[in-house]
C-alpha cells in the first residue's frame, strides 16, 4: 500500500481520538457516579 | 415584561431613545475618538510594516481597511456592553419592561453609527497611507457599502455583545463567537470595497451586488437578532 | 464491562456497543486491506472511508443539537433532558469535525501536493468547528440550567442560520477565483461495488458509534447536572449512613 503512513495515520487519528474521548467521559461519569443516588438514574 | 404588545411606533421611539442614550454615552466619554480610533489607525500603520510593499498594500488595501475595523469592533462592542452592566442599566432597562427588540434595534443603530464613523477614518487613512485611488463612482461604492455593512455589523455585534457582556471570563468569548458570523459581511465588504477602490483591476460597478449582498445580510441579522436578542441576554 | 462498571451503560447499550465494535472491526479490514485499490487515485481513497462518516456524522450531530433545542424552546415539556442531548452531540459533532478536517487534511497532502486549500467546502469546514467550539465555550459560561438551555438553545439555533450564510458567501467568494475546480477534480470518484459497500459500511458503522457515544454522553451529563445540583448533600448522607453502621 502506498502512503501507508498516511493512511494508516488517517485511521489512527480517527479511531484514536474517537477511543480517547470515550474512555474521558466514562472515567468522569464513573467518578461524579460516586455522588449520586439511584434516582439520578432513570434510564437503569 | 410589557402585558400588550408594543406597536411599531412605539417600538421605534424606544429604540430611538436607546440609539440616542448610547451615542450621548460615547460623545460624552469620548473612548471612540480619543481611543478606538487612534488604535485602528495603528492597526492599519502596522499592516505597512508587516506587509512591507507598497503594491501590496495598495492591492490589499480594501481587505486591511475592513480587518481593522472587524478588531476595532470587538472593542467597541465590549464598550457599549460594559456601559450597561456597569451599573447594571441593561437589568433596569429589562425590569422596567422595556420591550427587547426595541432595546436590540437601538443599541445596534448606535453600534453602527460608531463603526461608520471609525470607517470614515479607516478609509481616509488607507487613502493617504496606501495610495489608493478613489474616483466619485468608487468613492459611492464605498460610502454605499460602509453604510450597509456598518449595519450589519451593529446587529451581530449586539446580539453576540449580549451573550458574552456581564460576568468575568466571558470578554474572552466575544471574538470567538463574532468572528466567524461576520465572515459574510468581511467577504462582502471587502468585495465591493474593491471594486470601488479599483484594487487588482476590479472595475467600480462590480461592487453594487455586493453591496446588494451586504443589505441583504444586514435585513436578516436585523429581523433574526432582534427576535434572539431577548432570550439570549435573559438571567 | 458489567453496567456497574460503567454508570452509564444499560444493556441496550452494551449491545449496540459490541454490535459496533464489531462493525468497526470490519470497516478496518474491508478500508485498509480488503477493497481495490481506485483507479485514479490508488489507495488514497481509503482515507475516505473514514473521512467521509465522519463528516456525516458531525452534520447529524449538529443537526440533532439544532432539533432538539429547537424542541426545548418550542414545547410545553421544557425538560433539561433536550438540553443535555444538544450539549452532548455538539460536543461529539465537534470532535468529528476535528477528525474529518485532519483525514482530508491528510488526503489532501496526497491528493493535491498541500494539506489545506481555500475552496468552499473546506473554508466553510472550518468555520463549522469554529462555530460550535463556540457553542461549547457558551455551554460552560454558567449559571442556572435554565439559563445555560435557554442560551444554548438560542446560539444553536442561530448556528444553523448562519452556517449556510457562511458558506454561500464562502462559495461566492471562491467561485470569483477559479480555483474551485482544481479542488474538485480529486474529489469525485468513481467507486466500484465493494468500494462503494465499504463507504456504506463506514457510514453505517459511524452512525451507530455516534448514537452509542449520545446516550452515554448524555447519561453523562446528566449524572454531571446532578452532582452539581445536589452532589454534596448526597455525599454528606453517604457519610452519615456509613457512621450510622459502625
Amino acid at each position: 500500500m502506498e502512503h501507508a503512513s498516511f493512511i494508516i495515520g488517517s485511521y489512527v487519528v480517527t479511531f484514536g481520538s474517537i477511543a480517547l474521548y470515550v474512555m474521558w467521559f466514562l472515567r468522569r461519569s464513573r467518578s461524579t457516579a460516586q455522588f449520586t443516588d439511584e434516582k439520578d438514574k432513570p434510564w437503569i | 415584561m410589557s402585558a400588550a404588545p408594543t406597536s411599531m411606533k412605539r417600538l421605534v421611539n424606544l429604540a430611538r431613545i436607546v440609539m440616542l442614550k448610547d451615542l450621548r454615552a460615547e460623545v460624552n466619554s469620548r473612548v471612540l475618538v480619543n481611543q478606538v480610533a487612534p488604535f485602528s489607525v495603528v492597526i492599519m500603520i502596522l499592516f505597512a510594516f508587516a506587509l512591507d510593499n507598497d503594491g501590496i498594500l495598495q492591492r490589499v488595501a480594501p481587505g486591511l481597511v475592513w480587518l481593522a475595523t472587524m478588531f476595532s469592533m470587538l472593542v467597541v462592542v465590549q464598550r457599549s456592553f460594559a456601559v450597561e452592566t456597569a451599573d447594571g442599566a441593561l437589568d433596569a432597562l429589562r425590569v422596567a419592561g422595556v420591550d427587547t427588540r426595541a432595546l436590540f434595534l437601538g443599541k445596534s443603530l448606535a453600534l453602527g453609527v460608531q463603526l461608520c464613523a471609525l470607517d470614515v477614518i479607516l478609509v481616509t487613512t488607507a487613502f493617504f497611507l496606501y495610495n489608493v485611488q478613489l474616483e466619485p463612482s468608487g468613492l459611492l461604492v464605498v460610502f454605499v457599502t460602509v453604510v450597509l455593512a456598518c449595519c450589519g455589523l451593529g446587529f451581530i455585534g449586539t446580539l453576540y455583545g449580549g451573550l458574552a457582556a456581564g460576568a468575568r471570563g466571558r470578554e474572552t468569548l466575544l471574538p470567538l463567537l463574532l468572528l466567524p458570523v461576520v465572515a459574510p459581511v468581511l467577504i462582502g465588504a471587502t468585495r465591493a470595497t474593491e471594486a470601488g477602490f479599483k484594487s487588482g483591476g476590479a472595475e467600480v460597478s462590480e461592487g453594487w451586488p455586493w453591496s446588494g449582498l451586504l443589505l441583504v445580510f444586514a435585513v436578516i441579522f436585523g429581523v433574526v437578532g432582534s427576535v434572539a436578542f431577548g432570550p439570549l441576554i435573559d438571567e | 464491562m458489567s453496567a456497574t462498571s460503567t454508570p452509564t451503560g444499560t444493556r441496550a447499550t452494551r449491545v449496540l456497543g459490541f454490535a459496533t465494535l464489531a462493525l468497526t472491526v470490519w470497516l478496518i479490514v474491508f478500508g485498509l486491506f480488503v477493497s481495490a485499490e481506485d483507479v485514479v487515485q490508488g489507495s488514497t481513497v481509503r482515507i475516505m472511508y473514514v473521512h467521509v462518516p465522519s463528516i456525516w456524522v458531525a452534520y447529524v450531530a449538529f443537526a440533532l443539537t439544532a432539533v432538539v433545542s429547537a424542541v426545548y424552546l418550542s414545547g410545553k415539556n421544557r425538560s433539561l433532558a433536550w438540553d443535555r442531548v444538544a450539549g452532548a452531540s455538539a460536543e461529539i459533532g465537534v470532535l468529528f469535525v476535528a477528525i474529518s478536517l485532519i483525514t482530508g487534511s491528510l488526503w489532501g497532502r496526497l491528493t493535491w501536493g498541500t494539506y489545506w486549500v481555500w475552496d468552499a467546502r473546506l473554508t466553510s469546514t472550518a468555520f463549522l468547528f469554529i462555530t460550535y467550539i463556540g457553542y461549547l465555550a457558551v455551554r460552560g459560561l454558567g449559571g442556572t440550567f435554565r439559563q445555560r438551555a435557554r442560551r444554548s438553545a438560542v446560539l444553536a439555533l442561530l448556528a444553523v442560520l448562519e452556517i449556510p450564510l457562511v458558506h454561500f458567501s464562502v462559495v461566492i467568494w471562491r467561485s470569483l477565483h477559479q480555483e474551485s475546480t482544481v479542488a474538485n477534480s480529486g474529489t469525485d470518484v468513481e467507486l466500484d461495488g465493494l468500494m462503494l459497500f465499504t463507504l456504506f459500511l463506514g457510514i453505517v458503522t459511524f452512525t451507530m458509534l455516534f448514537v452509542w457515544m449520545v446516550l452515554h454522553r448524555q447519561r453523562g451529563l446528566a449524572l454531571q447536572d446532578a452532582v452539581d445540583s445536589h452532589g454534596l448533600d448526597v455525599a454528606i448522607e453517604q457519610r452519615r449512613q456509613e457512621a450510622e453502621v459502625r
